[in-house]
């Protein structure tokens, strides 16, 4: 089958040829770059949602209940879920597709053709996500899917990664999710635009949202502070200005607050539309992906073309310039 | 890079996956992706899920003695949903009495393993038959 083909195939919809795409890209297959060139004038118009979160604190079940939401609401959902894979080994247990059962029993999210589920493993990236996860989304959007939901590796460190792909950034805490140094260290005050305290029938609901509300307080008045000074016109600045981040509260695995994080999700998207900040947001990504591509590229054509020198006894430093030197000219 | 994917399934109604969550952690552990789909699946999500995830290897358990008609209806939904079931290997594990196996291998199926079946074996079978298999996902 050539790309041409399978181009057409995710475009029109054609649930086997999106599958067999994401897998070309996600094992970078010689046809990959082709691929990804002829879909991407059809991309953009998808809303991506990232959902990170330590481990154990429910995004599956959220990603779950979230899609029966949207479904509700008539727009078709694209899932990609990342798992850890081992560094070791390579090999990666992808687990979160089994949380998928909405509540409503009468609709099957495992059937249901408006709705696409892949798993993917880490394959060695840091960051909550895969190398080619923001490819994949392409991929996703590109076949016509409104509302794709990014379930992230929760690694408990700095989920960076999600920053990439997303436009709407969900951050999942639960009670008693370690202790507040743990998230702050995580840096997840930062990268999220909504928060959800999960598992509200546990005790300790009230804590975790009492000291999340204070710390993001804390936040807002750094960022009115810095807009009384010069550089107010900050774009990043601006766009703290105008986002309230909101604290919510769900039950996930009984449904609770579903509706209402979906609401600010929308909200969220209206707000980033409106203000500018989500055009910003994919220049930045377009510019970031082609940085590492062009890094990526210029790196193994080094490592090809300076073999012989690099294997020769020679400075680091000396080298580095030679290859630099040699690479502007061409 | 390429990852060999393999999907391991609960069909039925039996509610016993001890067994194939160990699997499904000593596949990771010899550098698969396994995706594991959680109980009670029908024919038809196992086949979707197949077919959806692009997986090398669809693993079906089921301990509930309803093989003959459950096998090989995830193999016909696979190819009504336009996967290609010819090139992934079809595994079934479980209580599978001798007199069934042709008509499972009839039906498509691969490798039959009965309870007791050392994974070690499991995972050479998968080595060994799959390259057998596979076209080759990249043209
Ligand atoms: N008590 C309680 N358990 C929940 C809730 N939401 C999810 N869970 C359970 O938490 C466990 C982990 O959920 P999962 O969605 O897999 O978390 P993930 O690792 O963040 O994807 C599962 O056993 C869920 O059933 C909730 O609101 N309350
Ligand atoms: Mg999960």
């Amino acid at each position: 089958m050539n790309v041409e083909e399978i181009v057409e195939g995710v475009i029109s919809g054609n649930r086997r040829l999106l599958a067999r795409a994401i897998t070309i890209v996600e094992n970078e297959y010689p046809e990959s770059k082709e691929l990804l060139r002829k879909i991407y004038p059809r991309t953009g118009n998808a809303h991506v949602i990232g959902i990170t979160g330590f481990p154990g604190v429910g995004k599956s079940t959220i990603v779950s209940k979230l899609t029966e939401e949207f479904r509700r609401r008539g727009k078709s959902v694209g899932i990609v879920a990342v798992d850890p894979s081992s560094p070791f080994t390579g090999g990666a247990l992808l687990g979160d597709r089994l949380r998928l059962d909405g509540a409503d029993v009468n609709k099957n999210l495992w059937l249901d053709e408006k709705v696409f589920f892949r798993s993917m493993g880490s394959r060695g990236r840091l960051g909550g996500i895969a190398k080619k996860t923001g490819d994949v989304i392409k991929l996703l959007d590109a076949a016509g899917y409104e509302k794709i939901l990014v379930e992230t590796v929760g690694a408990g460190q700095s989920e960076i990664g999600v920053l990439e792909v997303a436009d709407t950034v969900v951050v999942i805490l639960m009670p008693e999710t370690g202790d507040d140094i743990q998230v702050n260290k995580a840096g997840i005050l930062e990268i999220g635009d909504i928060f959800v305290i999960n598992k509200s029938d546990l005790e300790g609901a009230e804590n975790v949202e009492r000291w999340l509300k204070y710390m993001l307080s804390l936040d807002e008045e750094t960022v009115i502070e810095l807009s009384k000074l010069s550089h107010a016109d900050d774009a990043k600045i601006m766009q703290k200005l105008k986002w309230k981040k909101p604290v919510l509260r769900t039950i996930a695995d009984k449904g609770v607050g579903i509706k209402e994080l979906a609401n600010e999700i929308e909200r969220h998207y209206e707000v980033i539309k409106k203000n500018g900040i989500l055009q910003e947001k994919r220049r930045e990504k377009a510019k970031l992906s082609a940085i590492e591509l062009a890094v990526e590229e210029i790196r193994s054509e080094i490592i090809k073309r300076y073999k012989q020198l690099l294997d020769k006894e020679i400075d680091p430093y000396t080298l580095a310039d030679k290859i630099v030197k040699e690479v502007l000219k061409c | 890079m390429e990852r060999i994917r393999v999907l391991i399934a609960k069909v039925g109604l039996d509610g016993h996956d001890r067994g194939a969550k160990v699997l499904a952690r000593f596949l990771r552990d010899a550098g698969f992706e396994v995706i594991y789909t959680g109980l009670h699946r029908t024919p038809q999500e196992v086949a979707r899920a197949a077919v959806d995830e692009d997986v090398d290897v669809v693993g079906i358990s089921l301990l509930s003695g309803a093989h003959i008609p459950l096998v090989p209806r995830v193999i016909q939904y696979i190819r009504e949903y336009g996967g290609n079931p010819d090139e992934m290997l079809i595994l079934v594990g479980g209580t599978i009495p001798h007199d069934d196996f042709p008509k499972l291998r009839e039906a498509g199926v691969d490798g039959i393993f009965i309870p007791g079946t050392p994974i070690s074996e499991i995972i050479k079978f998968i080595k060994e038959e799959l390259p057998k298999k596979r076209k080759g996902k990249s043209k």
